[in-house]
């Protein structure tokens, strides 16, 4: 079995080496010579897929057959470990989760392949690049990170099993929905970069890459966010974002990656911006390999970070010579990046863009700067020092606050120039509505003078109101000019404007979904806990809850045991609910996992950890949170994914109504 | 006879009143100072959030904090017993003396650079003047025409 997956692998770089090498110099050489070494480029990239799909399917195959003669499966699996997170142990470790990028790669790589008619000098120069990266991959995979590689002396009985924090459904989706995100940025990356290579004119590659970036955006979103659910729900310290370096490492992409969706609009638009955009889409895509490189090198410590190897060695370079490739090409071409036209004025959408794009960019290199201050400080001071989540969320938050100011403001503005007055009509009606929000949380108890979290919590809120009411104004006066014309119902003329420009309406659904999370974050300000050791009939009251401890019990599965608390949840008297916190001890690695019971609702989350026996008096220990608005957050997650989708769909062609509806309409006699 | 049990319950009541305050204050300086520090067994977690249960580090440094916190040690005197014992990693962020004040700075310092740079590109843009050819504004081509529709619809379209 590892012979076939190891022989594949092989085949694989092989054919992706051809691919790069024969498809680089058919793009030097010209004539119909070149043209069939071209073809056969293209095919050896679509051949690469076949053979990494075999080497993942033999892994895998591999896991459920439970061959621990493989180390990769001895390591990541065992016995009883259930079907689901058999299929998961593909990602599960370093050399799998290698291997399943290089498949995402292959997937991306052969879609774009079977598509170059599309433009197919284009699509030939993206084709080599992609190979290129592939090639890396598999030479990664071949050499440094073998997931073939098999066990010395007596072969073992039962393997070492999946880490307990990875047994959990989410980590079956969370991985993959992270490494499309990841992976895809290589895709506009490689347009980008063939675009500047063969001085591409116009701004078709943007258009033709546009899908590819926002699907891959939301890939990437949902992966963060399943990261962060998993996080909540596994982790059992009642919070989602812990500012881990991990964390930190898809949080960059994602954020230049947003400035780019943003800025591209410019290109696209008034041919703007364009040596701007190729940089952004060059930084996301190092920034995801960077992102890599600190979950695999050992450089900074994280919960999440793969074992200390010698890889990083290997990204460090490919960083450089991808940085090295990228420079070399932008400084020979790029006087190819001239911008077509100038901004005309500060209250502008173009410059609305402009500030949106800083502010991203700043929030990315702050994350950035955190994640690698304590290598800095380590080299300059001699010592390690922690960057933990006071620093992030001092820093951040009041960039996340002018982003959102931003987001309220910038649909608002016109191309090239708005006249302020226009600026205070549209504006008024959403400015008094948040500033009316903001005196009603004043006065239902929120008080911002007493605490800087408070403050932040207020405004959060009220500029998410400004936000909001700005997209619903936006709605409403679109759909009534429609309304007007066709005569159909308010909503259904919103739904018919969406239709017709989705970028644009979808981008607004996604602001909405944005505002929606941010107060869910809001909500954080006001977290309460406590923690007690709960014996039978014991209570334990936080906010408006009492807790009753009704029963403990134990149960054992092939793949763990587990114990767990029975806790009734009363409400002004009433039983609301009943709660089974539980902790696992998985037999097979040997380690304990929490299982939280969290009663979530729009309002707020109780949220239930039973953290095992006092080892002093052995009695139980339970701890609650309780965690308002959380649930916001992720609603607000569908509600961009929704939006993303919305954007996706083509533009309905506009519908000229030469006689209005409603004179149609009209009562005989009317007018008479 | 009377008066002074009422004095007395007077001081009473005072006494379990300043208690009551100081345990709150207490309360609340160990809870602020204990998400100041990390715990050091390696969960990369804020020491009031490790939820190893039999964690003999977190166990043991809630303890300490505990006993700082009674004995009415200042919070830079009790955040400094726990540098000496653990190392600078155990505060769970860098402090703004020193080399450290670098990181606190940088973030704010690129905001501000950044916002700079933008005002100063749009500025410089909108003063450069336009250039108009020395042979004067000729009659627009019905190419030039179409460019110029072309890019009135891209411009009112989003």
């Amino acid at each position: 079995m590892s012979q076939i997956g190891s022989f594949a692998l092989l085949l694989a770089l092989v054919l992706s080496a051809y691919s790069f090498l024969a498809g680089l110099v058919a793009l030097v050489r010209k004539g119909p010579a070149a043209e069939r070494l071209g073809e056969t480029a293209r095919r050896a990239g679509i051949a690469t897929f076949a053979m990494v799909f075999l080497a993942a399917l033999v892994l895998v195959i591999a896991a459920f057959q439970d061959d621990f003669s493989i180390a990769y499966i001895f390591h990541h699996s065992n016995h009883d470990l259930p079907g689901p997170y058999k299929f998961a142990t593909l990602w599960s470790g370093q050399e799998g989760s290698l291997l399943f990028w290089s498949l995402l790669l292959a997937t991306y790589g052969l879609v774009l392949r079977l598509r170059y008619k599309t433009d197919s000098r284009l699509f030939a120069h993206a084709s080599v690049i992609i190979a290129a990266v592939q090639v890396f991959f598999l030479m990664l995979l071949n050499f440094a990170a073998h997931p073939f590689a098999l066990m010395q002396g007596t072969l073992p009985q039962d393997g070492n099993g999946l880490n307990p924090l990875l047994q959990y459904p989410e980590m079956v989706i969370h991985p993959p929905m992270l490494y499309l995100g990841y992976v895809g940025f290589t895709v506009p990356f490689a347009f980008a970069l063939a675009a500047l290579i063969m001085r591409y004119p116009g701004e078709k590659w943007i258009q033709i890459t546009r899908r590819w970036s926002m699907v891959t955006w939301g890939f990437l979103t949902c992966g963060v966010f399943l990261g962060a659910h998993w996080a909540y729900s596994v982790l059992g310290w009642g919070g989602y974002w812990g500012w881990d370096p991990v964390e930190n490492a898809s949080l960059m992409p994602w954020l230049t990656g947003t400035a780019f969706l943003h800025s591209v609009m410019m290109q696209e638009k008034r041919g703007m911006l364009k040596t701007w955009n190729m940089w952004l889409i060059f930084s996301t895509f190092l920034l995801s390999i960077f992102g890599t490189f600190l979950t695999r090198s050992g450089v900074v410590s994280s919960v999440h970070a793969f074992a200390q190897s010698s890889i990083g060695d290997w990204f460090v370079g490919f960083l450089a010579v991808t940085f090295a490739v990228c420079l070399f090409f932008y400084v020979k071409n790029r006087s190819h990046l001239r911008s077509e036209h100038k901004l005309e004025s500060l209250v502008s959408r173009e410059s609305s863009f402009l500030f949106n794009n800083l502010l991203l960019l700043v929030a990315c290199f702050t994350v950035l700067w955190g994640t690698l201050f304590p290598v800095l400080s380590e080299w300059v001071q001699g010592n390690k020092v922690t960057v933990g989540p006071p620093f992030f969320n001092r820093v951040n938050v009041p960039v996340a606050l002018l982003l959102l100011l931003l987001t309220a403001v910038g649909p608002l503005l016109a191309w090239r120039k708005t006249s302020i007055e226009s600026l205070k009509r549209n504006f008024l009606w959403p400015a008094l509505g948040a500033l009316a929000i903001g005196a009603v949380l004043i006065v239902v108890g929120i008080r911002p003078w007493k605490d800087m979290s408070y403050l932040y919590s207020l405004m959060t809120i009220m500029l998410s109101a400004l936000v909001g009411l700005t997209v619903i104004s936006e709605f409403i006066r679109g759909g009534r000019v429609i309304k007007g014309h066709t005569g159909q119902s308010l909503f259904a003329s919103m739904v018919q404007l969406a239709h017709r420009n989705t970028r644009r309406y979808g981008g607004y659904i996604v602001h909405f979904g944005v505002i929606v999370i941010m107060i869910g974050f809001a909500g954080a300000a006001f977290n309460q806990d406590k923690e007690q050791e709960m014996g039978y009939g014991d209570k334990m009251s936080l906010g408006a809850y009492t807790l009753v401890c009704r029963s403990y019990t134990q149960e054992d599965k092939p793949n763990y045991s587990s114990e767990w608390a029975i806790v009734d949840v009363f409400k002004g008297g009433k039983q609301i609910d009943t709660l089974y916190p539980e902790r696992r001890f998985y037999k097979a690695s040997q380690q304990t996992s929490t299982m939280v019971a969290n009663r979530s609702t729009f309002k707020e989350d109780l949220y239930l950890v039973y953290e095992g026996l006092n080892q002093d008096t052995g009695r139980p220990i339970l701890k609650v949170h309780l965690n308002p608005l959380v649930m916001w957050i992720w609603v607000g997650v569908w509600i961009m994914i929704a939006g993303t989708v919305v954007a996706l769909i083509p533009n309905a062609v506009a519908v000229r109504v030469t006689a209005p509806a409603r004179i149609q309409a009209a009562p005989v006699g009317a007018g008479d | 006879m009377r008066n002074l049990l009422l004095k007395a319950a007077q001081l009473t009541f005072l006494i379990a009143a300043l208690f009551a305050f100081l345990g709150t204050d207490q309360d609340a300086r160990f809870q602020t100072l204990g998400h100041k520090v990390m715990c050091v067994c390696g969960c990369n977690q804020v020491l009031l959030e490790c939820n190893h249960v039999g964690c003999t580090y977190s166990d043991r440094m809630r303890g300490e904090l505990a006993s700082y916190v009674d004995r009415g040690d200042s919070d830079d005197l009790t955040l400094q017993a726990f540098v000496q014992k653990y190392g600078p990693t155990v505060l769970i962020a860098p402090t703004t003396t020193g080399f450290n004040r670098v990181a606190w700075v940088m973030p704010y310092l690129v905001l501000v650079l950044g916002l700079t740079t933008v005002v100063l590109i749009v500025r410089t843009w909108r003063t450069r003047p336009q250039t108009i050819p020395a042979s004067g504004m000729g009659p627009v081509s019905n190419l030039e025409l179409e460019r110029y529709r072309e890019q009135a619809r891209k411009d009112t379209q989003v």
